[in-house]
């Protein structure tokens, strides 16, 4: 945008100075977000005298995997010393059908609000849209007693089905300000050749939704597999989602204090969200600004 | 099975898939809302009728008036952690934002490795607040953490122990915070600059506007919706931060770090207290509310007019 070094002007030395001082801006910030990163990869890498004896920002002298090993298999959560590998399981086993079922069921509902209009579907909108300022302590109490007494308090489908409860309008939020902007005509003339509620939606509108579905599926699952709030309010023990499990991990007190395990254990955790991040970054972000509700 | 479903409604002319066809809209519509309103709307009417009751361990349905409310604001915990919302989210929400539109602007100037920077920028906002907890609980430690650094680094005399001090603990869970959002503060920015017409600046380059005056007086007053929008997404997630506090400092020392989330997790959870758990609940509701309705409300007056 502000492009003005293509202006008439020239570069004077004022402007070549101004230029390192933006330099030099960007790279102190690009360390304050980075550091953390690997201050916390370093100290997974090192021993724990190495840890004691050295500082904050000194490099492993080798790369040692054993807390990572240990952080997995061994580490003590609470009573039970089985590492995170069981709860990042429960993490996964809730995420995958839980992004799934929310994104399918945003979407039918994003088209149908949006393509097959009736009577009330903007207040139903509205009502729906609702759902994305609520702070969630409203609800755990509730939510709770409604999960204990359908018998899946504690269980990954109970998790499964709270955060597809919550992540609807969400989800319907996205497909319904994507389908908006899709042509009417396009539905008027397939209906006009006796395509069906639910064809039109398999013919025509999945093959244009690509770009929502990834936004929404990269949206839903960083909010689920981040979650601590639902984890820790209505799962204990061996139900725990793994964010709640790194919380206590790193919190059990018993025993020598191996910090170098918790960076790990912190790792592991954010390696999913991470990755998917680092490869599609760029639908990360318009998730982002679309899930900030402008619409 | 969408096609079978298809299929069963095209052939049709029978007056009961007739009535399918017509409505299949409002059917399909239907499971979603039906959740919405059991589970959003019922739940806040549930939470809403036990913060009048004086409900213990378990829910009672006597009617009692604002009995939990009076007690709620009589507890000193309570108080605390409404102070630290309105002391962390004012400071969390102003650095954020300044240094998200900072870092914006620097971005939009042509840099090179922008794609980079950028990344590095907003990658905090992909990972949970347990694990910003966590890795900044490391660094802030005193004992092995910035403090120990510095001073082997030959400053001795250099302290820096708020994680563990009442009075300067609620300023590392800023610290933190910032960390995670302002990525996201200057990514909203960006997609905002690219946006601002590049003729009218030239124009006021040339008749010799130098670049600061440019931005403080024609770019930045553009961006008044993205500000507001900033604002209210940072206040949003200042009133709502839980986990954050748990990671990083567990509400201590003592209980000078706790925010109405933790508060109502506490209450409702561990002490069996459920009718003030859902009294400090419906508290957050309203703020929350406060900020929610007249930002929708210049949203929508906005789209109108324009």
């Amino acid at each position: 945008m502000a492009d003005l070094s293509a202006l008439p002007g020239g570069k004077s030395p004022w402007q070549s100075a101004a230029r390192f001082g933006l330099y030099t801006l960007l790279l102190i910030f690009a360390a304050y977000y980075i550091l953390p990163l690997i201050v916390v990869l370093s100290t997974s890498l090192k021993d724990l005298d190495e840890i004691r004896n050295g500082t904050l920002l000194s490099l492993p002298s080798e790369i040692n995997f054993d807390a990572w090993g240990y952080a997995w298999n061994e580490a003590c959560i609470g009573v039970s010393c089985t590492g995170l590998k069981p709860y990042f399981w429960n993490s996964v086993a809730m995420t995958i059908p839980a992004v799934l079922i929310s994104t399918l069921l945003g979407a039918l509902t994003g088209y149908s609000l949006t393509k097959f209009k009736f009577k009330g579907a903007n207040l139903i909108f509205a009502m729906i849209l609702f759902g994305c300022f609520i702070p969630f302590q409203v609800v755990l109490l509730p939510m709770a007693q409604s999960l204990g007494y359908l018998r899946i308090a504690n269980t990954v489908p109970g998790l499964v089905l709270v955060h597809i409860v919550y992540g609807l309008p969400f989800t319907v939020l996205f497909f319904r300000n994507y389908y908006v902007n899709i042509p009417d005509d396009l539905i008027k003339a397939a209906t006009i050749d006796g395509a069906g509620f639910f064809m039109i939606f398999w013919r025509i509108m999945l093959p244009l939704s690509p770009p929502i579905i990834v936004v929404t599926i990269i949206w839903q699952f960083t909010q689920i597999w981040n979650d601590f709030l639902f984890g820790a309010s209505f799962t204990t023990g061996g139900g725990q989602p793994v964010t709640v499990a790194l919380n206590n991990l790193v919190n059990t007190t018993t025993g020598v204090k191996r910090y170098n395990v918790d960076m790990a254990a912190a790792l592991i955790t954010a390696a999913p969200t991470l990755v998917v991040y680092v490869l599609a970054g760029r639908y990360f972000v318009r998730g982002l600004t679309a899930g900030s509700v402008k619409g | 099975m969408m096609s079978l479903m298809t299929q069963k409604t095209i052939p049709a002319k029978q007056p009961l898939s007739d009535w399918f066809r017509r409505n299949v809209a409002k059917l399909v519509v239907a499971p979603t809302f039906g959740l919405i309103i059991f589970f959003v709307y019922g739940f806040i009417a549930w939470t809403g009728y036990v913060s009048f009751t004086k409900s213990k361990m378990l829910p009672t349905y006597s009617f009692e008036g604002f009995y939990q409310y009076i007690r709620l604001w009589k507890m000193t915990p309570w108080n605390v952690a409404m102070e630290n919302l309105l002391v962390f989210g004012s400071l969390f929400i102003l650095i954020a934002i300044v240094l998200g539109c900072l870092l914006a602007i620097a971005l939009d100037q042509k840099v090179r490795a922008e794609g980079v920077l950028r990344t590095v920028y907003l990658y905090p906002m992909a990972i949970s607040f347990i694990i910003t907890g966590t890795a900044w609980k490391w660094i802030l430690n005193p004992g092995l953490g910035i403090q120990s650094l510095m001073q082997s680094w030959g400053w001795e005399s250099f302290a820096f122990d708020w994680l563990i001090n009442s009075e300067m603990a609620v300023y590392t869970l800023v610290i933190a915070a910032v960390w995670q959002s302002s990525g996201f503060v200057m990514a909203l920015f960006l997609a905002a600059l690219r946006g601002v017409d590049s003729e009218i600046i030239k124009a006021a380059y040339l008749d010799g506007a130098s670049l600061s005056r440019i931005y403080l007086v024609i770019i930045l007053p553009t961006l008044r919706p993205v500000f507001l929008s900033c604002f209210f997404i940072l206040t949003h997630m200042a009133v709502k931060s839980f986990d954050l506090v748990v990671a990083l400092t567990g509400g201590g020392p003592g209980y000078s770090t706790i925010m109405p989330a933790n508060f109502m997790y506490e209450m409702t959870f561990r002490r069996n207290q459920i009718g003030l758990g859902a009294a400090s609940a419906m508290m957050m509701l309203a703020t929350v509310m406060a900020i929610v309705i007249p930002y929708l409300y210049s949203e929508l007056r906005e789209k109108k007019n324009g």
